[in-house]
């Protein structure tokens, strides 16, 4: 297994050598110490390989993933997985901000809390925190679900369009336009699914809450200015 | 973007690593501000004596003579230490004003960037290695100190332009992010009697800090006060005799990290500031809250 030292290896090579892996490689499994908080660990994997990152990574970790299967036995700075295609990212510390920002697709695991925007913009990503999530999480996000088995903090799904937002603990607040919705016998069948992938044991889907958009805020309309 | 660290010391036996500790976390934020870099570090209290920090765009013709000129005008044991573009000058505490007018007088073109028991605030344009290093700050020793790496958005980069900005006693602050009301603030604080050097959002931070807790408010309270008077982006970390303060704006999109260990509180822009800390894989780290006050004194632990 090739093994990256980041203490002693530029983190290019890394990159370099998660990008330039030749189809049908069979050498797929990378390990990275001493990551130190660098910036953008991993990204831009396009390729079915998984990284094992022992320690804390800085900003933009594992950004744009495509097919990756990410681990951070530490914790992650701002915008991990932003933008991931498909894969696995799992944090098994906390996320800073934006973590899964704009997010097409894939799963996102916190093990630990997520600090503000979790989420936004998020557009077919699934996230699932075992922790809390900051303030304005979910904001404008278009489609894929955030599943939060703690509490969520100021202006949850504010903006919303189509994500599906499930959380266990308390909300803080409700962003414009965003409700709780009614938890139908197909939400809760995706929330198990959710639970499962992400390896949640021991909480049921009743146990939480389902939030969407109230659509109001959809298309402009003159009467609902005062709600931007 | 802009770097800030910071460092308060619970064990003693750190404290001769302080400037080390601090200058390698500053080096470390250089590719968040390369235009400047300030350090305030916060030394021992000896009892007796207070020290002036100053800096000079030519130092050798304005620190040639000073200390004897000094001691001549008001009369009391001085000493000038220089240090390339600074020079610190001690003596008797209860001769810090007078010394100040003296300095003034003296040689108007000096600038002094702090004063006070313990406070020692060095800063200049450049890369942070080279100011850390033209100063000797990795020599230091001291309780705590505060860093910051400078990407300039709100006004010049000068001397003067760069932080820590110290507008009050043992009092300086340091910050990420851009304020937005500012200039009527500046005007207001104006009126209250507080004056100004720069145009630079971040020195009215600090006199609104200063002038809070001139009216009788500790720097937690005075923190939270900024909290609902600044309008803006904004990390600061603050620093005062024996207290080390941290808040954030109530939307937190300028970046924070923090550590704490029974040996120290540590504060970065990012984690990459505080891996070289002993004892960072076990320390307690988390991301501050928004609009949420910060804060550690020496003498309230004590």
């Amino acid at each position: 297994m090739p093994v990256f030292d980041l203490s002693v290896t530029p983190l290019r090579e890394l990159n370099s050598a998660l990008h330039g892996l030749p189809a049908g490689a069979n050498d797929l499994a990378f390990e990275v110490v001493n990551p130190r908080g660098h910036h953008a660990v991993a990204a831009g994997i396009d390729a079915p390989v998984t990284v094992d990152i022992k320690g804390s990574v800085g900003y933009y970790c594992a950004g744009m993933n495509d097919g990756g299967n990410v681990t951070v036995h530490g914790s992650a700075g701002p915008g991990v997985a932003e933008n991931m295609m498909s894969g696995s990212v799992v944090i098994e510390g906390d996320a800073s901000q934006y973590a899964g920002a704009t997010g097409r697709g894939g799963l996102l695991v916190i093990k630990g809390n997520a600090a503000s925007r979790c989420g936004i913009s998020m557009k077919g990503i699934d996230i699932v925190v075992y922790g809390n999530i900051g303030h304005m999480s979910a904001f404008m996000g278009q489609s894929g679900h955030l599943v939060v088995l703690g509490d969520a903090g100021d202006a949850l799904g504010d903006s919303l369009y189509e994500a599906k937002l499930f959380v266990r603990g308390s909300v803080q607040s409700l962003g414009s336009d965003c409700i709780e919705k009614e938890m139908r016998p197909e939400h809760l069948a995706k929330l198990s699914e959710l639970l499962e992938k992400a390896g949640v044991r021991g909480v049921r889907p009743e146990e939480f809450k389902r939030y969407g958009s109230a659509r109001k805020l959809y298309n402009f309309n003159i009467d609902n200015a005062d709600a931007y | 973007m802009c770097g800030i660290v910071g460092l308060f010391l619970k064990d003693k036996a750190l404290e001769p690593k302080l400037g080390a500790l601090l200058s390698s976390m500053l080096i470390t934020m250089t590719d968040r501000g390369p235009d400047s870099a300030g350090i305030a570090i916060y030394g021992n209290d000896n009892g007796n004596t207070a020290k002036i920090t100053v800096q000079s765009a030519d130092p050798t013709k304005d620190f040639d003579g000073l200390e004897y000129e000094l001691r001549r005008t008001l009369d009391v044991p001085v000493s000038v230490v220089v240090k390339s573009t600074h020079a610190v000058i001690t003596l008797a505490k209860d001769k810090l004003e007078e010394g100040r007018a003296a300095l003034t007088a003296l040689r108007p073109n000096i600038r002094v960037m702090s004063s006070g028991d313990t406070v020692e605030i060095y800063k200049e344009v450049g890369l942070p290695k080279d100011v850390v290093s033209r100063f000797g700050v990795a020599a230091m020793s001291g309780t705590h100190g505060i860093g910051h790496t400078r990407m300039a958005t709100e006004s010049a980069v000068t001397t003067l332009g760069a932080h820590p900005f110290s507008t009050g006693s043992d009092q300086c602050l340091v910050h990420n992010g851009s304020l937005s009301n500012h200039n009527n603030l500046r005007r207001e604080l104006k009126r209250e009697g507080m004056t100004f050097e720069t145009e630079n959002d971040t020195e009215v931070a600090a006199a609104y800090l200063t002038a809070e807790m001139a009216k009788g408010k500790d720097l937690g309270a005075a923190l939270e006060g900024a909290v609902d008077d600044l309008d803006g982006f904004f990390t600061f970390v603050v620093g005062t005799k024996s207290g080390f303060g941290v808040v954030r704006d109530p939307i937190a999109c300028k970046p924070a990290v923090m550590a704490e260990t029974d040996q120290y509180v540590a504060f970065g822009s990012e984690y990459r500031a505080l891996v070289n800390l002993p004892g960072i894989e076990n320390a307690r780290v988390w991301e501050p809250e928004p609009a949420t006050v910060y804060f550690w004194d020496h003498e309230k632990a004590a």
